[in-house]
């Protein structure tokens, strides 16, 4: 083993390797939604806690949101969740592999019943939202 | 002059170089050859120095598989037209060492397939003899895990995965996957037996879910599937371990 182990040849992997291919790129991607869903999650904590602070916190605080800069931010956010949603959804019948019988229930009926979910829940909030 | 194509082939031959070299060789182009033919054609007719695992040449025996143009496939599988007239550039598996030329030395993988106990093991005393018969399965039994048996060990998966090249004490995917089978196989009893390696941080937690292993499997086993399933279950029998402490099997 140990000459053997001498002679092979270890070929390096460079730090840039998710940026040969494709498929890593969009790995990568996925990976970097992460960050924009815990940031958005603690933006609503920062939000929630601002309401404690009364009426004017409150206020200010929405004012400050209609900067051009936190619009752009958020449209930022929203493409960068949208594409976590996306994937993972897209993933799931990859884990919830349900039979009946011999036959496997559809892929697209399993990832179908999130969407739907999601579009369900969409609504939901937007109906509250926008108080109907 | 009939059409020809470049292939571009790493080389390292240990007993004269330090560092691989690429080597690029002109062979005949053909409609109906792959990328195996045209290796086998360099062998033959141009640099029979050149070295490379091959055998069954239809996509069973899993021993081709090399990187073309930076994608993990099995040569045999590979067609010439669907990179012509560009150059191929053929290279040994990402993710192990390399042995010689497109050779890649793949002993950590045989040690990790049979540390996963890819076999039926049965609960002791529950063993029939022989002359019992088989076990029997339904149809339905045998669907839960059929794809997951077609496995040919070609590590074109490990090839794909950049966690194992990144960390090679990774259980890696087709170990992982064929574990997965026999634990669902309804005739095997060994899941506790494959439990201790398989949820071990070498095993399923090291996996980031990348899913390049089952795009480039040429079998469908989609291991990523196998790995994910088995995180679940695993995380099933954590909580059923805090939840339930009582309820513990033996």
């Amino acid at each position: 083993m140990g000459e053997k182990e001498m002679s092979a040849y270890h070929r390096p992997v460079p730090n840039t390797w998710w940026l040969k291919r494709t498929p890593y790129v969009l790995f990568m991607l996925r990976e970097l939604t992460s960050i924009f869903v815990a940031g958005y999650c603690v933006f609503l904590l920062i939000l929630v806690y601002k309401l404690t602070q009364g009426a004017d916190a409150y206020g200010n605080f929405i004012d400050a949101l209609k900067s051009p800069s936190s619009i752009a931010l958020h449209f930022i956010t929203l493409a960068f969740v949208l594409y976590h949603t996306i994937t993972w959804f897209n993933l799931t019948p990859k884990i919830l592999v349900l039979y009946k019988g011999e036959e496997q229930i559809p892929k697209a009926l399993v990832a179908g019943v999130f969407y739907t979910g999601w579009v369900v829940v969409s609504i939901v909030v937007a109906l509250l939202v926008l108080g109907m | 002059m009939a059409e020809t194509i470049k292939l571009e082939i790493f080389r390292y031959r240990p007993e004269k170089e330090s560092e691989p070299t690429f080597l690029t060789y002109e062979v005949p182009f053909l409609e109906d050859w792959v990328v195996l033919d045209a290796i086998n054609h360099i062998k033959d007719e141009i640099d029979g120095t050149l070295s490379y695992r091959w055998s069954c040449q239809m996509g069973v025996c899993g021993s081709c598989g090399v990187m073309i143009n930076g994608v993990p496939k099995l040569s045999c599988a590979a067609f010439l037209k669907d990179y012509y007239p560009d150059k191929i550039r053929v290279e040994p598996l990402t993710g192990f060492p390399v042995e010689r030329d497109l050779i890649s030395q793949i002993d950590d993988f045989m040690t990790k397939l049979t540390k996963i106990q890819p076999y039926i093991i049965r609960k002791r005393g529950e063993e029939k003899p022989l002359d019992e018969g088989e076990y029997l399965q339904t149809p339905a039994e045998l669907a839960r895990f059929k794809p997951y048996s077609m496995c040919i060990n070609c590590m074109l998966c490990y090839a794909a995965c950049p966690v194992y090249a990144l960390d090679s004490t990774f259980i890696g995917p087709a170990a992982i996957a064929l574990g997965q089978r026999y634990n669902m196989d309804s005739r095997d009893h060994g899941r506790s037996a494959r439990q201790e390696l398989i949820a071990s941080h070498e095993g399923i937690w090291e996996c980031t879910f990348v899913g390049e292993c089952s795009a480039v499997c040429p079998k469908d086993v989609d291991p990523a599937a196998a790995i994910q399933r088995a995180k679940v279950s695993s995380t099933v029998d954590w909580f059923k371990d805090v939840l339930i402490p009582w309820g513990k099997k033996k």
